[in-house]
């Protein structure tokens, strides 16, 4: 999908046909993906899409059923080796061992790459002043906040400098302030040049980091393309607006059919309209209060709003962003998954997020 | 890439052995700086066989009629150290399950570190406090009455014996962590096999007390033969001929235990995601 690298320069990421299956579950079906040196790839879909499988192969983690893929021009399965020493991963959760401090954490990573203990302890002090995390390099990673955590995290993950770095939903289960500290980190990362995967569940995620977004749903790349590309497809802002007589639902839709740049969709049970209204933000809105006023239709909570992920899939698949497939990883008793669930308000919306933020 | 050659990095035996060795120091030393850090948890391992040292020795113990010099304090000692050496694992199996749930054990299989340190290194750190543990039990047993009856050098086979059983039972518990991969799941029922198989023994009384079905299980139990083992060498006396064929029973089992647990906890930490 990405053609711009030069003629002859491999890609840091190149991934072809790959698919997983775990028992009945398949996971992966076959997807495809390029990622040139110094770009940032976002993955970009629901739970259980096969975001977190394709990270865990292209980290050695996994063994894919069929297909290959290589980074830094070693295939994951066959150099695996040769795989683990250019690259980083962050996970979903801070792998960081809480009763030790910030700083012991890093150099017991620094000392697993063999470095020596001058440069070791050189390492730790510049990763925790880059991450905001000098001062409080000398106490128990237990007492950091979750930001914390996932900032010495992300540390952690690049002690051995590596050339490719993997962020497996980076900012999942952290406050709005924890999720703009995270972005912040990740940007001054990609200006060193490096490059970068990274899966997230929210499109203003992609959005903000990523040069080109891919949306995966049940294993397969349903679209791709830059932010820019992505948004238009979806037809850019939405407006939305509730019709409180749910008989008049379809008169609204008509009402609002030539302002929108898409097919408005209803919820004839709800009374929720919307429409993609691309970059005329608004001036569609206006044109949108005139429209229902001269056809009297009332309506309620009328507004602009930036595309969600779940317009993605709407536009995209016609079915919602919800979660209904197993994740990724193998069932069982394992148990991770259900971990995760617990402990992080996973199924939050941006909007969600936002509106907490502002209050 | 579409040679065969694979990678071309192929270091040698020895470097790979340095390597590892000093992958496996690295999460050793890591392992124990969180035990230090964190003194409740050298207490919390301790707490559980001192109650129990002083339950048995002063509330049950004077029910118990044994048959060893000394009376039931030296009866009982050897029986709850090996015990404290199997409970000890719960630690290995808990820490175990609850780093791969953290993504701990993700992080560290996605570095270039020798692919058998991670467990090596929480086995060797397990031993280490487990043999800490084992030392203060026979301090404890000493201030309430517990005497070596057999030298010096049996002394020393008892606590070797122990840590090596206790080792034993830690590749079933960290195979148990690994394969469960859920830190609650391991704590509440992971380990539960551990009750049976150390008190269905003769830890704490006479197997011949038992009920007749209860013996069979009992005095085939590896657990009876290391206890017995260590009673031997411990006491010596009239329980000098019970040494030998205990402790070769017991070194058939632990080799057994090792052989077929190992592999299964490589395989589970190869497989756990």
């Amino acid at each position: 999908m990405t053609q711009f690298n030069g003629a002859g320069e491999q890609p840091a990421i190149l991934v072809e046909g790959l698919t997983k299956s775990f028992g009945q579950v398949h996971a992966l079906r076959g997807i495809d993906l390029s990622v040139p040196r110094g770009t940032v790839l976002g993955v970009l879909g629901p739970n259980g899409a096969g975001k977190t499988t394709a990270v865990r192969i292209l980290t050695t983690l996994l063994v894919p059923d069929g297909g290959r893929a290589v980074v830094e021009g070693h295939d994951v399965v066959r150099e695996a080796a040769a795989v683990r020493r250019s690259i980083g991963l962050a996970g979903q959760s801070a792998a960081i061992v809480e009763e030790l401090t910030g700083r012991e954490n890093l150099e017991i990573i620094g000392r697993l790459y063999h470095l020596s203990r001058a440069e070791t302890r050189s390492r730790a002090t510049e990763l925790l002043e880059q991450f905001g995390l000098a001062d409080a390099a000398n106490r128990t990673a237990k007492t950091y906040s979750g930001g914390m955590q996932r900032r010495l995290d992300l540390a952690a993950s690049l002690v051995g400098r590596p050339r490719v770095l993997f962020l497996d939903e980076p900012t999942t289960g952290l406050d709005p302030r924890g999720r703009l500290g995270m972005w912040d980190i990740i940007r001054s990362l990609v200006a060193d040049g490096t490059t970068l995967l990274l899966t997230t569940q929210y499109l203003d995620e992609a959005d903000e980091l990523a040069d080109e977004i891919v949306v995966i749903d049940h294993g397969l790349v349903i679209a791709a393309g830059t932010s820019e590309q992505l948004k238009n497809r979806i037809g850019g802002d939405v407006i939305e607006f509730t019709v409180p007589d749910r008989g008049r639902v379809a008169d609204a839709v008509a009402a609002i059919k030539p302002i929108g740049e898409g097919e408005p969709h209803a919820d004839p049970e709800t009374g929720v309209v919307g429409v993609g209204v691309g970059a005329r933000g608004s001036e569609a809105l206006i044109e949108a209060v005139r429209a229902l006023d001269a056809a009297g239709i009332a309506s309620h909570g009328l507004a602009l709003r930036r595309p969600s992920l779940d317009d993605v899939f709407l536009t995209l698949t016609g079915h919602g962003a919800e979660d209904e497939q197993p994740n990724g990883r193998r069932r069982g008793p394992r148990g991770r998954g259900r971990a995760k669930e617990r402990g992080t308000p996973e199924g939050q919306s941006p909007e969600e997020k936002t509106a907490r933020a502002a209050s | 890439m579409t040679a065969i050659t694979g990678s071309a990095w192929a270091p040698s035996l020895g470097y790979r052995i340095r390597w590892g060795a000093s992958d496996t120091f690295a999460l050793t030393k890591r392992s124990l700086l969180v035990w230090f850090r964190v003194p409740a948890y050298i207490f919390f391992s301790v707490i559980q066989p001192v109650i129990f040292v002083l339950l048995f020795r002063f509330v049950f113990g004077g029910a118990i009629p044994v048959h060893v010099p000394g009376g039931y304090v030296n009866f009982l000692m050897p029986g709850i150290i090996a015990q404290t050496a199997a409970f000890a694992t719960f630690g290995t199996a808990i820490v175990l399950a609850q780093e791969l749930q953290k993504g701990v054990i993700d992080r560290l299989k996605s570095m270039p570190i020798a692919r058998s340190a991670v467990l090596t290194g929480r086995l060797v750190a397990d031993t280490i406090r487990m043999f800490v543990t084992i030392l203060i039990i026979v301090g404890v047993g000493y201030a309430v009455g517990f005497r070596f009856l057999n030298g010096f050098g049996w002394a020393v086979a008892m606590v070797v014996l122990a840590t090596v059983f206790g080792v034993a039972i830690a590749c079933i518990s960290a195979f148990t962590g690994l394969a469960i991969g859920d830190e609650e799941a391991v704590q509440s029922f992971g380990l539960i096999w551990l009750f049976p198989l150390t008190f269905v023994s003769s830890a704490f009384v006479p197997i011949a007390t038992m009920p007749g079905w209860l013996q069979a299980f009992a005095s085939h139990n590896p657990v009876t033969y290391v206890v017995d083992a260590m009673r031997a060498m411990a006491l010596g006396g009239r329980l000098e001929p019970y040494l030998w064929p205990n402790l070769w029973r017991s070194m058939i089992w632990l080799a057994g235990i090792f052989i077929v647990f190992l592999p299964l906890a490589v395989r589970s930490y190869r497989r756990a995601s």
